[in-house]
């Protein structure tokens, strides 16, 4: 149990530092699709809601755990759809000349 | 091996996978050339993790998940289609589903386990459900006032910060109260509705103009919630997807206070608007020249280098488009046309960039503030449109000033300086801009829209 919970903060630990050292190079161009990508994948938190709303542990688990896959799931389509629609905006201007 | 053994090793290897896409999601958005396959690999990532999750031993009923996935996506295609002035709004309001989504996992986790919670874990649930609750009224509070269906308006009264920290501290003390005694399951709520207070009480006091510092700071909150969840529910590919979005709202923050030259505490219990009374006050009469459409024209088409320094005031005059023709009038005649964007020119970091780019202008011309900087002095024309407090050299000069030290555009470098603006009236933050009664400056007064199009009509080039 101690060691589970060691691991799981050595891991915290390591992903905010790949976090930061990878977003840092992201340039402020693409800074508003970013945060509406880590939005995205931050709602992969649907498949915890998914686990507690087909466990059926309880009514009010099953409940909870269908309103969370509503919200999560509409971040994850919604995320990607409006991160996509953003950065098919960003051309170049090499090509784009006749 | 038995079977469950063996499908429970297999969604962790697809776990792993899903891990890996996401983190070359992240890497993949540092160029726009190579960004969408980001995006694309986002999508891989998300769909293995659900279609994996499926397999897990413990689902015995589908319908509810089928009718929440249905659902989500249901809501969420619209929220993927708005406008991109918008889309400040749209990112606040996501920001309040997923930390709806944490909060009610938090909730279920907690009553499925009481009253013996052991205490690590109740620690790490009092954290996901407070930021939880929190991010969730505080998106909502924000995203109300981007769609100004709420006042933008600071609203602020003498000891605010301290009745806002005292409930935070109460939600705080509860919850250390629950980690020593987990059986008061009964006082469980207040730890969900405290908090949930504490967010719109949170976003009351603060302004438009610092949206942008508030919705990466909601970004990282969020990000960390989840990465709560992910202690919670002992999940690794949740706990790093929520410390990679708590680091990029982190670093977000971060960038936007520093281009406001203004500290986290100072966005969140500074309400930067009641100092605008004061710094309004003298000069008012001091003359300004202006120029017509035509001598605007005329200056344009006779300069080598043209820097654009587009605000969000652009944005609200639909003028994108014009500004698009412009662009394409002056390069044709063979002017270098650049843009000048500062990090807090829109109403989120990066916001401008959209704009512009939503106009089709190339994305290789809209240069960042410390990219755009050095090329002033050796720039003919810098040409203001909408945007006004990242131009004001008293942010370099006047230590009274309430912007004093704040990162701004150089445009007082160019050898001429116009500036598209409806009125003498002072900006967002209220405060008057010496960079008008300069010489060299030119006001062009009107709607930022139509006066781009005069010019482009003087220029000759109202095709397209």
């Amino acid at each position: 149990m101690k060691m589970d919970l060691l691991t799981s903060l050595y891991v915290f630990m390591l992903a905010g530092f790949i976090g930061f050292e990878v977003i840092r190079r992201i340039s402020p161009l693409l800074h508003t699709p970013l945060m509406s990508l880590t939005n995205a994948l931050d709602a992969i938190a649907v498949v915890g809601a998914i686990v507690l709303a087909g466990e059926h542990k309880s009514t009010l688990a099953t409940v909870l755990g269908t309103l969370a896959i509503i919200a999560a799931t509409s971040n994850v389509v919604g995320g990607f759809l409006i991160t996509d629609r953003m950065l098919k905006m960003f051309r170049g201007s090499a090509p784009k000349k006749p | 091996m038995t079977a469950a053994a063996g499908t429970a090793s297999f969604i962790e290897v697809i776990y792993l996978i899903a891990t890996v896409l996401f983190i070359l999601s992240l890497k993949w958005m540092s160029s726009p050339a190579t960004a969408r396959h980001g995006v694309w690999a986002g999508e891989a990532g998300m769909a293995l993790a659900v279609l994996g999750t499926l397999f897990q031993h413990g689902i015995v009923d589908y319908r509810w998940v089928a009718i929440g996935l249905v659902l989500g996506s249901i809501i969420g295609v619209p929220l993927g289609m708005v406008q991109m002035t918008a889309v400040p709004q749209r990112t606040a309001l996501s920001h309040a589903f997923g930390a709806l989504c944490v909060t009610l996992v938090g909730t279920a986790e907690f009553y499925l386990r009481a009253p013996a919670v052991p205490r690590f874990m109740m620690a790490v649930l009092s954290l996901e459900i407070i930021l939880g609750s929190l991010t969730f009224t505080g998106s909502l509070m924000a995203a109300g006032k981007l769609q100004e269906v709420l006042p933008q308006r600071p609203i602020t009264y003498k000891g605010q910060n301290v009745v806002n920290l005292s409930i935070l501290a109460c939600a705080v003390a509860v919850a250390i109260y629950l980690v020593i005694n987990p059986e008061h399951t009964r006082l469980f709520p207040v730890i969900i509705v405290v908090p949930l207070l504490f967010g719109v009480l949170m976003i009351v006091p603060i302004g438009g103009a610092d949206m942008p510092t508030v919705i990466s700071l909601l970004n990282s909150y969020a990000g960390l919630s989840a990465a709560a969840m992910g202690f919670v529910l002992d999940s690794k590919l949740l706990i790093i997807a929520g410390a990679l979005d708590g680091a990029s709202g982190f670093i977000l923050s971060v960038n936007m206070s520093k281009a406001m030259n203004r500290s986290f505490s100072n966005v969140l219990f500074g309400a930067f608007g009641q100092e605008q009374i004061a710094a309004t006050s003298s000069d008012q009469a001091r003359p300004v020249k202006s120029a017509t459409a035509e001598e605007a024209a005329a200056i344009l088409a006779a300069a080598n280098k043209v820097v654009i320094v587009p605000g969000y005031g652009l944005a609200v005059a639909q003028a994108q488009h014009k500004v698009r023709e412009l662009y394409d009038a002056l390069t044709k005649r063979g002017v270098d046309v650049k843009f000048g964007i500062h990090p807090v020119a829109g109403r989120m970091p990066g916001h401008m960039n959209v704009l512009m780019a939503e106009a089709d202008i190339p994305y290789d011309k809209l240069l960042d503030m410390d990219e755009i900087n050095g090329d002033f002095s050796q720039t003919d024309v810098a040409l203001v449109i909408g945007a006004n407090d990242v131009t004001n050299p008293a942010a370099r000069t006047e230590t009274g000033s309430p912007i004093y030290g704040m990162p701004i555009l150089d445009v007082d470098k160019a050898r001429t300086v116009m500036v598209i603006k409806r009125s003498m009236s002072p900006g967002f933050a209220g405060i008057d801009n010496p960079l008008y009664y300069l010489d060299k400056t030119l006001m062009l007064f009107g709607d930022a829209k139509a006066f781009v199009g005069a010019i482009v009509r003087e220029l000759g080039g109202t095709q397209h």
